[in-house]
């Protein structure tokens, strides 16, 4: 009796340990990658931004070229601008006025010398920036990295930053929004503005989308980098190159800085 | 003198539900404009994101503005001790309530996200001039309501001086602070001036005083209330003052302005070339706003008129209208000088080439919306007057207090 329940014990079916195996097999090659591509994209987000980079650009308008709007079109197809369309029944020129803008080519003539500059305009990235401190709830904030952006949970769509901005950087989204892109998520009534292209920061990625379509084109006019990096190739350009802040008057101290105008 | 005696607003219920009726309907209006605007998104209305505060916005500040104002006759009785002025002071504080009320709403039913309205209740940055305002106007209405406390029950009267006190002081906080929004700004030329701050108090002081009488002699007109010359002559030397002193601070803004070369092209434009903005400047703030009330409230004839009383308060509420239309919209419209002594040959986001302003023009249901505010204001007030008692049932000189000034008469038989 005893022996035969010794036996019974190890005899073993072929067939189910290998059904188990079979399971077992499928199971993690169909989890496995998914927690660990998770574990992947979380870490260099799961560490909140420091203060130890402080991101900005340099322009030199000497090598932006007159015509050329290949930033802002890198820009509205990484930030999902071109996904905005106009509402039915509104005039093109009114339209005009109210889409949403991250980054815009201008055109200057000095009035005395009539010499003329193109350049970009976008959100300056100000260390004391004037929409922060008017923002009634914070939802206007600044990075530990030097990032102005908008947390567009807070935001409640007053457009007093846009008041205060000195730049005009700022977007209010005046219209229904349809299909977006997941990175850079956007709602009717919220206000937004040219956010360096976080996402990539987030991601640990180089550089931002008008500096490399910048680049493809040819010009390098756009040169992002580690402002507080003595090293970074920006410090050591701006060590160099004569270069100011648009309305340095106002001592915002911008993270975007020009060469040329 | 007799014993003021203060008493509901007794007219007709035919007519009383008709006043209401007609306010309810624009206020409905305004909850359609409301609802349309905050569906489809703002680009229906004229707002863009260069002129990013429109025709609400006008409307909002003007009430808000207007609403601190209304609250000075209180505060003259109690706090300068003008005793002719107590028996007006429960009107006064109800209207300060009221038009802060509609004010408020008309600023909240704009917002791009009102329904977020509890996290600018719950998130403070209090680095932001708006996030105290939040504080002002919630706190004024507060101490306004414990205001009229102390005016209306006999256990209150101890603290109707102190407290007449701190809502003085809390109306100069609040009329500042509207008046900071802008004036803080340094990013738009036309803002950046401390000047704002004390312009929008003694802006506040003319509108809400106009509000208040308009208020005052429709509702003893409509009932047949007596108000003696006596009274209406003080209100109406006040107004003029205060008009007066808005006409002086706009001088000083522009002297100031016009004295550095740097603002030389902001006022070219604002006085000469701005279009709309020129007109409204010369034609709605200075004179329909300014001298024409002046000239008026001062006329040895017209100023004993009450009909002529009656239009110079209206002209003043249309020149604050205009001047708060310059002030916001204007201000916003004139191109930001990023690039000092440089012309903008082409721009991919409106900015300002050629000099040319940002665009807007009002809709109708931004228009809707402010006129919404207006009745929201005008349905407090009547309800108010009719189920309790704000408004003393004569104001006719035998029963108006003696004040000191008014012991020798002749003096002050004519305006100085």
């Amino acid at each position: 009796m005893k022996d035969e329940n010794e036996a019974s014990d190890a005899a073993v079916d072929p067939r189910r340990r290998a059904f188990m195996g079979v399971a077992a097999g499928v199971t993690a090659a169909v989890v496995a990658p998914g927690v660990l591509l998770h574990a992947v994209a979380a870490a260099p987000r799961s560490e909140a931004v420091t203060d130890d980079v402080r991101w900005g650009l340099l322009i030199d308008t000497a090598k932006c070229v007159d015509g050329c709007s290949a930033c802002v079109a890198a820009c509205d197809r990484e930030n999902g601008l071109d996904l905005q369309s106009k509402p039915e029944g509104q005039s093109p020129l009114k339209w005009d006025s109210q889409r949403a803008a991250w980054i815009r080519k201008v055109k200057l003539q000095d009035n005395q010398t009539g010499r003329v500059t193109t350049l970009p305009m976008m959100c300056q990235h100000c260390e004391h920036p004037p929409c922060v401190d008017v923002c009634p709830t914070g939802a206007s904030f600044k990075r530990a990295d030097g990032i102005v952006m908008v947390d567009r949970h807070l935001c409640i769509g007053c457009r007093y930053c846009m008041m205060a901005c000195p730049y005009k950087a700022r977007s209010f989204i005046h219209e229904e929004m349809h299909g977006q892109l997941t990175a850079v998520p956007r709602g009717k009534g919220c206000v937004e503005s040219c956010n360096l292209c976080v996402h990539r920061r987030d991601f640990g990625e180089e550089s931002t989308a008008c500096v490399d379509a910048c680049a493809a084109e040819g010009h390098h006019a756009i040169m992002f980098g580690d402002l507080k990096d003595p090293a970074s190739p920006i410090s050591q350009l701006l060590k160099e190159m004569p270069s100011r802040q648009i309305r340095e008057d106002l001592s915002l101290n911008t993270g975007v800085r020009y060469s040329g105008v | 003198m007799k014993r003021i005696v203060y008493r509901e607003w007794r007219i007709s219920p035919a007519r009383y539900w008709g006043i209401l009726g007609i306010l309810a309907a624009v206020a409905g209006m305004a909850i359609l404009a409301f609802g349309y605007m905050e569906h489809t998104g703002h680009w229906v209305t004229g707002m863009n994101n260069s002129v990013v505060w429109g025709t609400p916005h006008v409307f909002a500040v003007f009430l808000i503005i207007a609403a601190s104002g209304a609250l000075n006759i209180a505060s003259i009785g109690t706090v300068f001790h003008k005793p002719i002025y107590k028996p007006l002071g429960r009107l006064s504080g109800l209207l300060a309530v009221a038009l802060l009320m509609g004010g408020l709403l008309v600023l909240v039913m704009d917002l791009g996200r009102p329904e977020r309205l509890i996290v600018a209740m719950t998130h403070y940055n209090f680095s932001s001039i708006f996030a105290w305002n939040i504080f002002l106007y919630t706190g004024f209405m507060v101490i306004v309501i414990a205001y009229l406390w102390t005016m209306a029950d006999r256990q209150g009267g101890p603290f109707n001086q102190p407290v007449g006190i701190l809502a003085f002081v809390w109306r100069l906080a609040l009329t500042t602070g509207t008046g900071a929004i802008f004036g803080f700004l340094v990013a738009r030329q036309a803002y950046d001036a401390a000047i704002l701050a004390p312009m929008f108090v003694i802006m506040s002081f003319a509108y809400g005083l106009a509000v208040f009488m308009l208020v005052l002699l429709f509702t003893f007109a409509d009932e047949g209330r007596p108000i003696g010359p006596k009274v209406m002559r003080r209100l109406k030397n006040l107004l003029g003052v205060f008009v007066a002193g808005v006409l002086y601070f706009t001088l000083v803004y522009h002297l100031t302005n016009l004295y550095g070369a740097k603002n030389d092209g902001l006022e070219h434009w604002l006085l000469l070339s701005g279009g709309i903005y020129t007109f409204l400047f010369w034609v709605g703030w200075v004179l329909i706003g300014g001298l024409l009330p002046l000239g008026i409230l001062y006329h040895p004839e017209l100023s004993k008129e009450r009909n002529w009383i009656v239009a110079a308060c209206s002209l003043v509420i249309l020149g604050g209208l205009a001047t708060l239309y310059v002030i916001i919209i204007g201000s916003q419209a004139y191109p930001i000088q990023m690039f000092p002594g440089q012309t903008i040959l082409e721009s991919g986001f409106l900015d300002g080439v050629k000099g040319q302003p940002g665009p807007y023009s009002p809709t109708i249901p931004e228009v809707l919306l402010g006129l919404g505010g207006v009745a929201v204001a005008l349905i407090v007030t009547v309800v108010g007057v009719r189920v309790l008692q704000f408004l003393p049932e004569s104001l006719a000189d035998g029963v108006v207090p003696v004040d000191e000034e008014t012991l020798s008469e002749e003096a002050f038989a004519k305006p100085a």
